[in-house]
C-alpha cells in the first residue's frame, strides 16, 4: 500500500484547518509518513534528526534578531511612524499607495513592521478616513470599506515583497526545502525571481487604491 | 577555513542566543509554563551550539521532544519586558532614519557577500548581521547589557512560530525519502498528463493557492505542494527551480489573502479596527489575489522554460 505513505500529508491538512497545534502536527506528520514507508523508529528518528540538522540554514534568521532589538528599542517604529505622519493633503488612496511603497521597501530590507497593529489601524486608517471625509460625511459601510482597504494594503505590500530579503525565513525555507527535494538554488536566486511580482503588485495595487478615491468625489 | 566551518560558527551564535532566551524564560515567574518554555529555548539551544557532535538519532529524540512540549501546552511566550516607550521616543527624535541604517546594511552587505566572494549566501547573511549589529549599538550606544535584553525579548517573542519553517523544510526531507512525492505524482499523472508545461504550471499554482487557504499557511503548503506537484510536473520537465519557489510561493500567498484561516492578517484587522464586515478585508484582497494569480502562472510558464 504505498498510498499509506500520503498519510503524513492528510495529517498536515487537517491539522492545520483544524487549527491543532501546528509544531505537534508537523512533527507526527514526519513521524506518520516514515513508519508508513516502512522505516523502523530507529531510522525515522535519525532521518529526523539528520533532516534537521541539514535545514539549519532555514533558521538563520535568528541572526538579524538581536540588531533588530536593538533598534527598536531605541525608536525604529516610533521614526516610522513620525515620518508617515508628515503625509499630508492627500486622497485616501494616495496614502495607501506611499504606505505600500514603504512596506515594500522596509520588507526587501528586512525591516519587520508589525503593519496592522503598529500602523494600519492607529496611522493610516485615520489618515485616509479624514482624507475621504473632505468633501461629504461617510457612511458607516464607507468607514468599514477604508478600514479593510487599509489592512488589504498592508497585507499586498507585506505577502509581495517580503521574498526580497535574503535572510527572510520565507526565502531561507524555500532554498533549503529545494536542495532536500534534490534540486538547490541559491538564495540570491529567489530574491531575483521574487522582484518581477513584487513589482507587478505595486503596479496593480496602485491603480486598485487609485480608483478606490472615485466613491468620495461624487 | 572551509564555508561549513565558518557557517558553524554562526550556528554556534545562534545557540548562544537561544540559550539566552532560555534563561529568561525559566526566569519568567510570570509565565505558567516557564519550566517548558525555558526547556524549548535550551534545546533548540543545544542543537545550534554543539548539535553538530549529536548523533543524529538524539536530535530526532530532542524534536519529538518539542513536539510532545508544545501539544501540552507546556511552551508559551510568556511575559516580555515591552519596549519603554519614552525612552523609545526620545531616541527617535534623536537618530530618526539612521535607526534603518543598520538592516540596509544588512541587506545590501548579506547580497554583496553572497555575489561577489565564495563564502556563499548563508555566511553573507551571517556576517552581514555581526556587522549591522556592531553598527546598531554603535549608532544607539547600546551597552552589552540592553543588547543581551533586546535579543533574548526578541528570541522569546518569536516563540514556536520560529522554529516552524525550519521543521516543515525537514518535513520536506522525509517526504523525499519516503517517496511521497513520487506517490502523489503518480496519482495526480492519472488525471493530468505529465509533461505539459503550461498544465504543470497551472496545476502547481492552483494547488498553492488551495492549499494554502485550508491549511491557512503557504510555508506548510509549499513544502507539501512543491514535493507533490512542483518538482514533478515542472522542475522535472525542465522548469528553472528557483523560478518555481520564488513565484510559487507567492502564488501561496494569493491563498492566505482569501482565506479565513489565515487570522494574523484577514481576521486581526477586523478585531483591532472593530469592523462590521467579518469578511471585509479579505472581500478587498479577492480580486487582487485572484488578477495575482493569473499573472504568476504567466510570469512562471514563461520564466520557468
Amino acid at each position: 500500500m504505498e498510498y499509506l505513505k500520503l498519510i503524513g500529508i492528510i495529517i498536515i491538512i487537517l491539522g492545520f484547518a483544524f487549527k491543532l497545534d501546528t509544531i505537534a502536527v508537523v512533527v507526527a506528520a514526519a513521524i506518520a509518513t516514515g513508519l508508513a514507508s516502512g522505516m523502523s523508529i530507529d531510522s525515522v528518528l535519525n532521518i529526523l534528526g539528520k533532516g534537521f540538522m541539514d535545514n539549519r540554514m532555514v533558521s538563520l534568521f535568528f541572526l538579524t534578531l538581536p540588531m533588530i532589538g536593538v533598534v527598536e528599542s531605541h525608536g525604529m517604529k516610533q521614526a516610522a511612524v513620525n515620518g508617515i505622519s508628515k503625509i499630508k493633503n492627500l486622497s485616501a488612496g494616495k496614502i495607501f499607495n506611499i504606505y505600500l511603497a514603504i512596506r515594500e521597501v522596509t520588507d526587501a530590507f528586512g525591516i519587520a513592521l508589525s503593519g496592522q497593529v503598529q500602523f494600519i489601524r492607529p496611522l493610516i486608517n485615520p489618515m485616509a478616513q479624514a482624507a475621504a471625509s473632505v468633501k461629504h460625511d461617510l457612511t458607516d459601510k464607507q468607514v468599514d470599506l477604508i478600514k479593510a482597504r487599509a489592512a488589504a494594503t498592508d497585507n499586498f505590500g507585506n505577502f509581495f515583497a517580503q521574498n526580497l530579503f535574503i535572510a527572510s525565513s520565507g526565502v531561507l525555507l524555500m532554498a533549503s526545502t529545494m536542495k532536500s527535494l534534490g534540486h538547490p538554488v541559491s538564495t540570491t536566486s529567489i530574491v531575483l525571481y521574487s522582484i518581477p511580482v513584487a513589482i507587478i503588485t505595486f503596479i496593480i495595487v496602485g491603480y486598485y487604491n487609485m480608483r478606490f478615491d472615485k466613491q468620495f468625489n461624487k | 577555513m572551509s564555508v561549513n566551518n565558518i557557517l558553524e560558527i554562526f550556528y554556534i551564535l545562534m545557540g548562544i542566543i537561544m540559550i539566552f532566551a532560555s534563561i529568561e524564560s525559566f526566569r519568567d515567574k510570570e509565565n505558567s509554563a516557564r519550566i517548558g518554555t525555558g526547556l524549548f529555548w535550551l534545546i533548540l539551544g543545544i542543537i545550534f551550539a554543539v548539535g553538530k557532535y549529536l548523533p543524529n538519532v538524539v536530535i530526532g529524540l530532542l524534536i519529538v521532544l518539542i513536539g510532545i512540549l508544545s501539544l501540552m501546552k507546556q511552551i508559551k511566550v510568556g511575559k516580555i519586558k515591552e519596549v519603554n516607550k519614552e525612552i523609545a521616543e526620545r531616541s527617535a527624535k534623536k537618530l530618526g532614519g539612521w535607526l534603518f541604517f543598520p538592516s540596509v546594511v544588512l541587506a545590501i552587505l548579506s547580497i554583496l557577500i553572497s555575489e561577489f566572494t565564495n563564502l556563499g549566501g548563508q555566511v553573507g547573511i551571517g556576517i552581514a548581521s555581526v556587522v549591522a549589529l556592531i553598527l546598531a549599538m554603535i549608532i544607539s550606544k547600546a551597552d552589552a547589557k540592553t543588547t543581551y535584553h533586546d535579543s533574548e525579548r526578541m528570541v522569546r517573542s518569536v516563540g514556536t512560530a520560529g522554529v516552524l519553517p525550519q521543521l516543515l523544510a525537514t518535513l520536506g526531507v522525509i517526504f523525499t525519502a519516503s517517496g511521497v512525492g513520487d506517490v502523489t505524482a503518480k496519482t495526480i499523472s492519472g488525471i493530468f498528463p505529465v509533461g505539459n508545461h503550461l498544465l504543470g504550471v497551472v496545476l502547481y499554482c492552483v494547488a498553492m493557492v488551495i492549499f494554502t487557504m485550508i491549511m491557512g499557511n503557504a510555508f506548510a503548503a509549499f513544502a507539501v505542494i512543491t514535493a507533490g506537484i512542483g518538482v514533478p510536473f515542472i522542475v522535472a520537465q525542465g522548469g528553472n527551480a528557483a523560478v518555481v519557489a520564488a513565484i510559487g510561493m507567492t502564488a501561496g500567498y494569493c491563498g492566505t489573502l482569501m482565506t479565513p484561516m489565515a487570522a494574523n492578517f484577514n481576521s486581526l484587522p477586523v478585531a483591532l479596527m472593530e469592523m462590521k464586515d467579518n469578511l471585509g478585508v479579505i472581500k478587498q484582497q479577492v480580486p487582487i489575489a485572484l488578477t495575482m494569480l493569473v499573472i504568476q502562472i504567466i510570469l512562471m510558464y514563461f520564466l520557468a522554460f
